[in-house]
């Protein structure tokens, strides 16, 4: 496990409503856990944007301050598959095909649980959990957001 | 016209658009990252899409996930600001393959005018000055290079052809120096770079940087707005712009505006532009490059002009003709914009964190746009820029002054920022004659160290402010 590793890590766990996430990798063992409260203090200079200018507005940091963590209350307890891409939900393959999956059906991890449209694209998006379908919380056709929660799995 | 427009930015110039957009009629999509949904631009607009967690490359960046979120809204057009996507050739032409239209020229102009030697090349086939130098790479050959040296007149400037950030660069005085700086700019652009091709260019230490807006519609016209002057940068960051310039004489002004209306039309230039120009000591000056995007300072043309160049740009996007003609086009006044950046006026070194009390000034003359408001968390991960404040008089030296009474009345608590700054240059005898180049604060801070070296108190007392709100304090 690398660097860059722990910080998709990190990167993921703010994209989703989880307060933490554990990796196991041979005998290494990476824990992340999201703080419950930010601290007031700024953040170090070293992870701050330089004065970039117009130019280039942003600096393409991936630095964790301590502002952008935001904890998306989740609804209720379980846990969530987000949407990866902003674009338009759909629960199955084709308007004439049965959906991927109904709540209460059990799902496996890598299973496809519905698409989610970009581009004329469909991209299929497969369930990180092994589980069942509690809720699905976003109707058919529907525009979806970066990290919008798609559905609820429960173990 | 349109009836929604995504705004693909952030900060004060996503809700500058979003404004246009609403005198106009015209519903707004904001997009923002996961760590901005409580950002201003967002609060103003329509709708909201998130596009991506806070790395910009995910997010302000993300063309996939912006053209998506345009797609699903059903907007029509994006107005892309400045930064991010504004100059990428590439979104622009996804975005006419989407049927979406991208509020800025056409993507092959973007593409012809980001490369630094085409636009040379377009421009010098014209007949806009540009500034003398070796045609293309200088060749392996000293008996050439030093013939070329002679050509081109010294001092001139070694550069890196793949370079940047000051690597690969050497200022030659004469021609006794130039085989000896040829040489160490190859080794240092091999190094940096992996590539030894260097071209020579004319080196002008007391420039000024000078530039004229432009804009141009569907239909053929093309109009000057008149230049602003922006002198003022740190490393090549603007601090401090005006118009019009305190260098230009009318003669020269005819012929700088004349250059840059034949710059837009040799390259069928649409919407708003600028042409950047390095104005010599002798009054000479040289297309720099073309900027093909709404600039940070827009407002001071805005106050000058009394035109708005947001809702131009809107409407000759979707295919109106331009609302003025160059006579209808009048300049009055003085005006002046300071960038306030969330920095340390000291160390320069970014100073994010909570605005625990934001108030901006007010009062006859004075234009702030900014996306801070009181308790915002200025992000890590964005420009440092927290407001502009831009005013407008009828003389330079009563913008000066109201440009300073409009800067002692701003409070930004809780971080710092470069205000006291923007108040020492406000009150140097320097900047207040006009005289300065793009030197001038580099020279500025230097004396500036000898002062405080030497035990002299700061020129300017602390700018008085409303007693502070206890409640401010907290979250």
């Amino acid at each position: 496990m690398d660097l860059k590793q722990i910080k998709d890590l990190i990167a993921y766990l703010e994209s989703t409503a989880f307060a933490e996430v554990e990796v196991e990798q041979g005998d290494v063992r990476v824990r992340v856990v999201r703080q419950a409260k930010a601290p007031a203090a700024p953040a170090p200079a070293a992870q701050t944007a330089s004065a970039a200018g117009e130019g280039s507005q942003g600096v393409g940091s991936q630095g964790v301050g301590p502002y952008d963590v935001r904890i998306p209350e989740a609804p209720e307890a379980g846990r969530v598959i987000a949407s990866p891409i902003v674009g338009t939900f759909y629960r199955a393959p084709a308007p004439d095909k049965p959906s991927y999956v109904e709540t209460g059906a059990p799902v496996k991890k890598g299973q496809v649980v519905c698409i989610v449209e970009a581009m004329k694209l469909m991209n299929e998006i497969e369930s990180e959990f092994e589980g069942r379908v509690t809720a699905i919380l976003v109707n058919d056709g529907d525009p979806v957001e970066f990290g919008q929660p798609l559905m609820r799995i429960e173990p | 016209m349109f009836t929604k427009i995504l705004v693909a930015n952030r900060g004060e110039i996503a809700i500058r658009v979003i404004r246009a957009c609403k005198e106009l009629g015209i519903r707004t999509v904001a997009i923002c990252s996961e760590i901005d949904r409580d950002a201003l631009h967002v609060l103003f607009a329509d709708e909201r899409v998130v596009v991506g967690p806070a790395d910009n490359a995910l997010s302000y960046r993300n063309i996939l996930n912006i053209v998506s979120a345009a797609a699903v809204t059903g907007a029509e057009a994006i107005h892309p600001g400045y930064g991010f996507l504004a100059e990428n050739a590439r979104f622009a032409e996804i975005c006419e393959s989407c049927g979406i239209k991208f509020i800025g020229p056409h993507h092959t102009t973007i593409a012809k005018m980001g490369d630094k030697a085409t636009a040379k090349a377009i421009m010098a086939a014209a007949g806009v000055p540009v500034i003398p130098g070796s045609q293309g790479i200088l060749p392996d050959d000293d008996e050439q290079v030093v013939k070329t040296g002679d050509q081109v007149g010294f001092p001139l400037m070694v550069k890196a052809s793949a370079g940047g950030g000051g690597r690969g660069m050497r200022v030659v005085h004469g021609p006794e120096q130039l085989l000896d700086a040829v040489n160490a700019a190859r080794k240092e652009s091999a190094a940096a770079f992996g590539s030894d091709a260097v071209y020579m260019e004319r080196y002008f230490p007391d420039a000024r940087h000078v530039e004229v807006q432009v804009i141009a519609d569907h239909h053929g016209n093309v109009v000057h707005l008149g230049e602003r002057d922006c002198s003022v940068q740190r490393r090549n960051q603007k601090l401090i712009e005006e118009s019009p310039s305190p260098a230009l004489s009318k003669t020269i002004r005819a012929r700088m505006t004349e250059a840059s209306l034949t710059a837009a039309r040799s390259v069928g230039y649409r919407n708003a532009g600028t042409v950047e120009f390095l104005l010599a000591p002798n009054k000479a000056f040289y297309f720099i490059e073309m900027n093909t995007r709404i600039q940070v300072e827009h407002p001071v043309t805005e106050m000058v002009t009394g035109l708005d160049l947001i809702r131009e740009q809107i409407r000759v996007a979707a295919g109106e003709r331009l609302s003025f003609t160059q006579r209808d086009v009048h300049f009055r006044g003085h005006a002046i914009e300071c960038r306030i950046n969330a920095e340390d006026p000291k160390t320069f070194m970014p100073s994010p964190g909570i605005i625990a009390w934001y108030h901006p000034p007010g009062g006859p003359g004075v234009r702030v746009d900014s996306a801070a408001y009181t308790n915002y968390a200025v992000p890590p991960q964005y420009d440092s820029m927290v407001a502009k404040v831009i005013v407008h008089a009828d003389t330079r030296d009563e913008a000066i002054a109201r440009m300073t009474r409009a800067l002692e009345e701003i409070v930004l608590d809780g971080i710092k920022t470069s205000v006291p700054l923007h108040l020492e240059i406000l009150e140097d005898p320097v900047f207040r004659r006009g005289k300065y180049t793009t030197r001038y604060l580099e020279d500025f801070l230097a004396r500036k160290r000898g002062r405080e070296a030497a035990g002299d108190r700061p020129p300017r007392k602390a700018a008085k402010r409303p007693p502070a709100r206890s409640a401010a304090k907290g979250g």
